[in-house]
């Protein structure tokens, strides 16, 4: 024999005890003339009136009013429960004599895990590529004419005999240059942005943290926080505050030593 | 006698210009080039299933799902740095291509080639400018980018490994810039460049080694040149356009952007 499954079980039990306790009430609601509601009906209301011509010809025209009261009653319990209400009716027949019975529903989640949760969705165009659109408008636009009013750099052709003074970087290594000042080459160019890169790669493997809200995940964000900062005030050092011989210097008493 | 004047209204300028569309349109050409459902095919109306077509019908914007999560469209969360990353890095590829017809990868050229570039090629010095800035802002923004994902705690499961190539990225972001750093071959240039490959030699064990396969030598000459740019305009992008064809392809295949928050 086949096993059925526990909760299955369980879920008929329940289903049965629920139509125990239902079914003086249905009983009482059949009894009584339904309501005419025809927006509560699955049934499209021409199969309806079709159907319900069709008992009203066959009873010879009697059960008028009876059929009329039983074709909108669509409730599960009612049509389980079903009573002749009009001549000529069978017994157990359904909405506007209808003959079939309805055995079960089975809802979807019963026999299949459904995983996917409807999510809500727009298209992506417009919504997206529109944003899109503006947005690499605005950003070509900014290159564009910051190009047009702003030249690179270009200075003299190298020479190795001449070193400039200040020697520096482009600005993205200037923290690093400015590690140099304290710490020993390997220290500073190799063992710190070194440790850094792989603690970044390696930061979904170390944070264990399933949670994305901010309140979840301070020590996170802080010490993310403490990072940025830890080099953007070097990459800044670096770049204004260092004059000839990468000495320290203050850009509004010596001048800018800087060229992106 | 039978009626020999045609008066059938001469059709209008306006009518003939829409047969000859209309005939261009129904051409076997016409829809060999246009997919079906394509907007160049029978037009653009609003609807579901043309706002379907014109995701499916692009090569470009095919990159995209056809529908995305409500919350992801909003530019207050994504700040439209990744997208703007990816432009950056078009448009950095438009202007090195023009650049790339007026420079010698030589010693004794480089400098000359950017300064001609700059005084007699039309357009020279304002592409030169938007490659230079160009790129700048595109440090910024991937860096930016990865600030973002990290604050959004994008790179959580199952988006792991995709933080890992967004890494590599913003590294091959940064040779890029470093390597084009070279080429004008001035003060600037080679000076700065020296200061980044010291650092380097000092990598344990074999950081002479690194040093002299990154120079080409023991010094910067005409073979680091060389050799940086090959690096700055084919291999680096190269790498990079197949990291970035994986992130792109596995932001779909893990769902999506991250969030809500």
């Amino acid at each position: 024999m086949t096993e059925i499954p526990e909760h299955l079980l369980k879920r008929a039990q329940a289903a049965r005890e629920k139509a125990a306790a239902a079914e003086p009430a249905a009983e009482s609601a059949a009894s009584e003339p339904a309501a005419e509601s025809p927006s509560d009906s699955r049934i499209p209301a021409h199969l309806l009136e079709r159907s319900k011509a069709a008992k009203a010809k066959a009873s010879g025209g009697e059960a008028e009013s009876g059929g009329g009261a039983v074709a909108v009653q669509d409730k599960v319990a009612s049509v389980v429960q079903a009573t002749p209400t009009g001549g000529g009716v069978p017994v157990g027949a359904g909405p506007g004599g209808h003959t079939q019975r309805l055995l079960t529903v089975v809802k979807s989640g019963s026999i299949q895990d459904v995983k996917a949760q409807p999510v809500d969705k727009v298209h992506t165009w417009p919504h997206l590529l529109a944003a899109e659109f503006v947005a690499a408008l605005a950003c070509l636009t900014f290159t564009f004419l910051f190009s047009i009013w702003v030249n690179a750099p270009l200075l003299q052709a190298q020479n190795p005999n001449q070193t400039p003074n200040p020697s520096k970087a482009p600005w993205y290594f200037l923290g690093l240059q400015e590690l140099l000042t304290m710490f020993h080459p390997m220290v500073a160019g190799v063992t710190i942005p070194g440790v850094g890169l792989i603690i970044l790669i390696f930061a979904p493997y170390i944070d264990r943290n399933p949670s994305n809200k901010p309140e979840d995940r301070k020590f996170a964000i802080s010490l993310m926080t403490v990072h940025l900062m830890f080099w953007a005030v070097l990459v800044m050092i670096g770049s204004f505050f260092r004059g000839p011989g990468f000495n320290f210097v203050f850009p509004w008493e010596d001048g800018l030593f800087f060229e992106l | 006698m039978a009626k020999i004047i045609d008066d059938t209204p001469k059709p209008t300028a306006k009518e003939r210009l829409q047969s000859t569309v209309d005939s261009v349109q129904g051409g076997q050409v016409w829809s060999s080039i246009f997919r079906p459902g394509s907007i160049f095919r029978k037009g653009y109306s609003d609807s579901p299933r043309n706002r379907s077509y014109v995701i499916m019908n692009s090569v470009l914007y095919h990159l995209h799902p056809v529908k995305v999560k409500r919350h992801a469209v909003k530019v207050s969360y994504t700040l439209c740095l990744g997208g703007l990353s990816f432009f950056l890095f078009i448009l950095l590829t438009v202007t090195g291509i023009f650049l790339m017809f007026f420079y010698r990868p030589e010693s004794t050229s480089a400098w000359n080639d950017i300064s001609n570039l700059q005084t007699s090629v039309t357009f020279g010095l304002l592409v030169r400018n938007m490659h230079r800035w160009g790129a700048h802002l595109m440090v910024i923004s991937v860096f930016l980018h990865m600030a973002r994902v990290f604050y959004h705690g994008a790179y959580k499961p199952p988006r792991e490994f995709n933080w890992v190539i967004g890494v590599m990225l913003l590294k091959l972001t940064l040779l890029l810039s470093f390597t084009g750093y070279l080429l004008p071959w001035d003060q600037l240039a080679v000076w700065a460049v020296a200061v980044g490959t010291n650092m380097m030699g000092y990598t344990p064990v074999f950081g002479r080694d690194v040093r002299f396969v990154l120079l080409g030598g023991a010094e910067i000459g005409s073979e680091t040149l060389l050799r940086w740019y090959v690096l700055h305009v084919l291999f680096l992008p190269f790498v990079t356009v197949i990291f970035m064809a994986i992130h792109f392809w596995r932001v779909r295949k893990d769902g999506g952007i991250s969030g809500p928050l």
